[in-house]
């Protein structure tokens, strides 16, 4: 491919907070459930989200976005073409808590192609909050997929070994837990997009 | 385009003119909320370049019109807001789920967090959804949200406005911003509307009075176009390998 930069001819709109009223207007009831409860192979994604002093941040949206378990997205631009797997939805959405925490039921994510091999499984995933002027954009990896996030792409772009953990989730019962530090010793990795 | 570890990184330059910083002493709360480490470049493979498609099944008989939510008519203004949902090569975003939540007539939230004393009107929610059309364009009624109080500095008070929420096509181009209404005499105090550093992108968040989809004997108007960053094509090195197990 040649190289290029893409300059935007239409101007953009200016991202702005959610403030702190976001739980009228962007839970879904069915939001925190990309699966049915129930479903064979089903697993919580949990965490905290945390401030930099260490306190939960309690209005705050965490939104996941993933393949399905074949590592397939139900989208047009998927060039291998649009797969959907009935009953999952493959996007997450929940409040923070009164404790900070989100938990969000869905499948585990097979591996990903990307441009010279697979990427390992991982879960992309949005914060909004109050006091963030745009949202930040993380990712989770498992922890049993030691070779693959080794091998992956977006990882060993990490240095830090230290930062590189904040995205390896622990495995709990009935899932994975990701804490979300937005800033501070071990703020999590966030990424520009 | 450069490469860098064997992967294709984006071009896209993100635009530090119009969008805020995430460190804004101005609003105060960012304070202990916007990462101090430098953001790590993420190059846009699968994941970035989809999103969810959303449909019907969102949207609930009522959701495209705020005033219609409850026995009787919130108090207010009625306005009717719409416009076209493009991205920043040009193209209309067909077909996107859209969501708003706002403030009622009298500046107060339907929210536990919100007890400044404005009456609650029991006939309005304050939240819409609805999807953009085959051209990208959205339309809601609603009523016109007052200007509220809150305590970021002395005799803070926040401009009218629509919280807007946007999918896009891709998971690069979630938005979530704030539509304002001209003519509002407060945004020379608000740290929101002066958080974007350039004024012409301030300008972008402005709806513009519209007179002739005004609505006689029925509602004001008001048009607001909303442009998403624009959506980073073919990432693949080598598209084969990804072809392989197509089938």
């Amino acid at each position: 491919m040649s190289a290029h930069h893409t300059r935007p001819e239409v101007p953009t709109t200016p991202s702005q907070t959610v403030g702190p009223y976001l739980h009228i207007g962007l839970p879904w009831p069915d939001g925190p459930f990309a699966v049915a409860e129930g479903t064979p192979g089903a697993l919580w994604l949990r965490g905290t989200v945390y401030d930099g002093a260490g306190a939960p941040v309690t209005d705050a949206l965490v939104e996941t976005w993933q393949a399905d378990p074949d590592g397939r997205f139900d989208h047009p631009d998927d060039p291998r073409g649009a797969r959907s797997l009935p009953g999952f939805r493959g996007f997450g959405r929940c409040p923070t808590d009164a404790s900070g925490s989100y938990a969000i039921l869905t499948l585990k994510p097979g591996p990903v192609p990307g441009p010279t091999g697979d990427q390992a499984p991982h879960v992309d995933i949005s914060v909004f909050a109050r006091g963030m002027m745009h949202r930040v954009v993380t990712r989770l990896y498992f922890p049993e997929e030691e070779a693959a996030n080794a091998a992956d792409p977006v990882l060993g772009s990490i240095e830090d070994q230290a930062a590189r953990a904040t995205l390896v989730a622990d495995r709990e019962e009935g899932g994975y837990r990701l804490d979300i530090r937005l800033q501070g010793e071990r703020e999590t990795v966030f990424f520009d997009i | 385009m450069s490469t860098t570890s064997g992967l294709h990184i984006s071009g896209y330059v993100r635009d530090h003119n119009t969008h805020p910083p995430l460190d804004y002493p101005g609003y105060k709360s960012t304070a202990l909320r916007h990462p101090q480490r430098p953001l790590t470049l993420l190059p846009h493979m699968l994941t970035e370049i989809t999103s969810p498609v959303l449909g019907q099944d969102r949207l609930g008989p009522h959701d495209h019109d705020l005033t219609r939510q409850h026995e009787g008519e919130p108090q207010g203004q009625r306005i009717l807001v719409h416009g076209q949902v493009r991205d920043s090569d040009g193209r209309p975003v067909p077909h996107t789920l859209v969501e708003v939540w706002q403030a009622n007539a009298a500046g107060r939230y339907r929210h536990t967090g919100d007890n400044w004393p404005a009456p609650l009107d029991p006939n309005f929610t304050g939240v819409g959804r609805v999807l953009t059309d085959a051209e990208g364009r959205y339309r809601f009624v609603t009523v016109r949200p007052g200007a509220y109080p809150w305590k970021n500095h002395r005799n803070a008070w926040r401009p009218a406005h629509i919280h807007f929420s946007l999918f896009g096509r891709a998971f690069t181009q979630r938005l979530v911003t704030q539509m304002y209404f001209p003519d509002d005499p407060l945004f020379f105090q608000d740290p929101m509307w002066q958080s974007v550093p350039d004024e012409k992108a301030r300008e972008r968040m402005l709806a513009r009075f519209d007179y002739d989809t005004t609505e006689p004997e029925w509602a004001l108007a008001y048009t607001w176009d909303i442009v998403l960053r624009g959506r980073e094509q073919t990432p693949f090195e080598s598209e084969e390998e990804v072809l392989e197990d197509d089938e």
